[in-house]
């Protein structure tokens, strides 16, 4: 293990960088994203409230793989020259997306109706309503399964070794063939995921329960 | 259009139709082995062994905080190297079960953790030992509460199936790769129905899941 820590100690680091970067990146589209369509879902338009079923539904019961290459193979054919970082990252978001509205939303529907109703009869319009005082409130619930995401996220991250997107995963196959230590090499490279993960988890566990 | 006709041939869809079939296969039996070995190691680490419970929770929180694709190269290009050498579909679900019963361990755990404490004491109070009261009276209502997470843990492992192409599992997503590498036309129509055939089953078990979960709470 140290052989492989030492001698491929920058592919790793790059690797780590690239995942966590992607993670990075996903988690923050992926929310506004989220957010967008949970609050789609709690709008009292009928229509809206169907479009944000539909992407829900859709995303999250198609494989994050079928996703992430679909973009890696079709966006290059039609669209535009795209590496597979990006492809990746846009299935990462996507997929993820509709994880974090299905959180947002039971969020949302938690925070007490009369919040909504003190609101509106104070003045507020319905968007003022929902920006300043049903999301805050309804992100404070949904802080922990939101951590919880983010470790998914890291972990579902791998894929992007799939698209050559130049993460901890894809270097750890480059590693394992480079130095035939398939062993120690994937070891390494599930080392390096803990350290992100681990902690990550751990701390949204005492969250969960100094919150609960 | 006269590529979708021409792409969804009899002969594609009866291959696909193979590949979904080696996917449902390998899930259900990876389910099923890690059901069982889940909620050992999941009673094992609530029953509060010394060490034995550590070592159960600490093992189990590393399965679960590792990526699943990891695993699978594990499985299958790691353990030739200890000797061992899996077959493709053995590596496949070795991994899925292994991945997954860290998972359903702590879900089992939680389960167990749910069901009110004055069962077992109840149960002990009328002279069952320890282990019968774990086993008749707080295991059985642990399994109840968790079966609508057991479903959904299901869907992510038939989604993650598609993973183990890369071991070149001959499951749908493979199966997809191998008819549009003889056609690139057929490129856009494989990942429709693909994508079609993955939800129709995903979806059909997360209502599922949510009927249970409105009977059995």
């Amino acid at each position: 293990m140290w052989y492989i820590l030492t001698h491929y100690w920058s592919e790793l680091i790059q690797g780590l960088g690239y995942t966590l970067l992607s993670s990075v990146i996903a988690l923050f589209f992926s929310t506004i994203i989220g957010t967008m369509f949970a609050i789609f879902e709690v709008l009292p338009n009928r229509a809206m409230r169907i479009i944000g079923r539909i992407y829900i539904e859709l995303f999250r019961n198609i494989p994050l793989l079928v996703i992430a290459m679909f973009f890696y193979v079709i966006i290059p054919m039609y669209v535009a020259k795209i590496d597979g970082f990006t492809a990746g990252t846009i299935g990462l978001t996507i997929y993820t997306s509709s994880f974090i509205a299905e959180t947002v939303r039971a969020g949302i529907q938690s925070v007490d109706k009369g919040q909504m109703e003190g609101a509106r009869s104070n003045g507020l319009t319905y968007w003022q309503a929902m920006r300043y005082i049903v999301l805050p409130q309804a992100f404070k619930i949904v802080i922990p399964p939101l951590g919880n995401q983010f470790i998914n996220l890291v972990k579902n991250s791998s894929v992007l070794a799939f698209v050559a997107g130049f993460d901890l995963m894809y270097q750890g196959n480059s590693i394992a063939s480079l130095s035939l230590d398939t062993i120690n090499s994937y070891m390494v490279v599930g080392v390096f995921y803990l350290i992100i993960t681990l902690p990550l988890s751990y701390y949204m566990r005492h969250l969960e329960k100094r919150l609960a | 259009m006269q590529n979708f006709i021409d792409a969804y041939s009899w002969v594609n869809i009866r291959f696909l139709l193979d590949g979904l079939w080696v996917t449902v296969e390998v899930s259900l039996i990876s389910i099923i082995a890690s059901f069982i070995i889940g909620s050992i190691l999941g009673v094992l680490r609530y029953v509060k062994i010394k060490y034995l419970s550590a070592i159960v929770g600490f093992v189990v929180d590393i399965v679960r905080n590792l990526p699943l694709i990891l695993i699978i190269f594990f499985t299958y290009f790691g353990l030739p190297h200890l000797g061992f050498k899996p077959g493709i579909l053995f590596a496949a679900m070795l991994a899925m079960t292994i991945f997954e019963s860290a998972m359903l361990a702590e879900i089992v755990r939680s389960g167990i953790l749910a069901v009110d404490y004055g069962q077992m004491e109840g149960a002990r109070a009328n002279g069952m030992t320890y282990v019968q009261a774990l086993w008749h009276i707080v295991f059985p209502q642990a399994i109840k509460k968790t079966i609508p997470t057991i479903v959904s843990q299901f869907i992510s492992l038939i989604k993650d199936t598609s993973l183990a192409t890369i071991i070149v599992l001959p499951e749908l997503l493979n199966h997809a790769q191998i008819i549009y590498g003889q056609n690139s036309a057929f490129i856009i129509p494989m990942f429709l129905m693909v994508a079609f055939m993955y939800f129709v089953i995903c979806y059909a078990l997360s209502v599922l899941s949510r009927i249970l979960d409105k009977k059995l709470a």
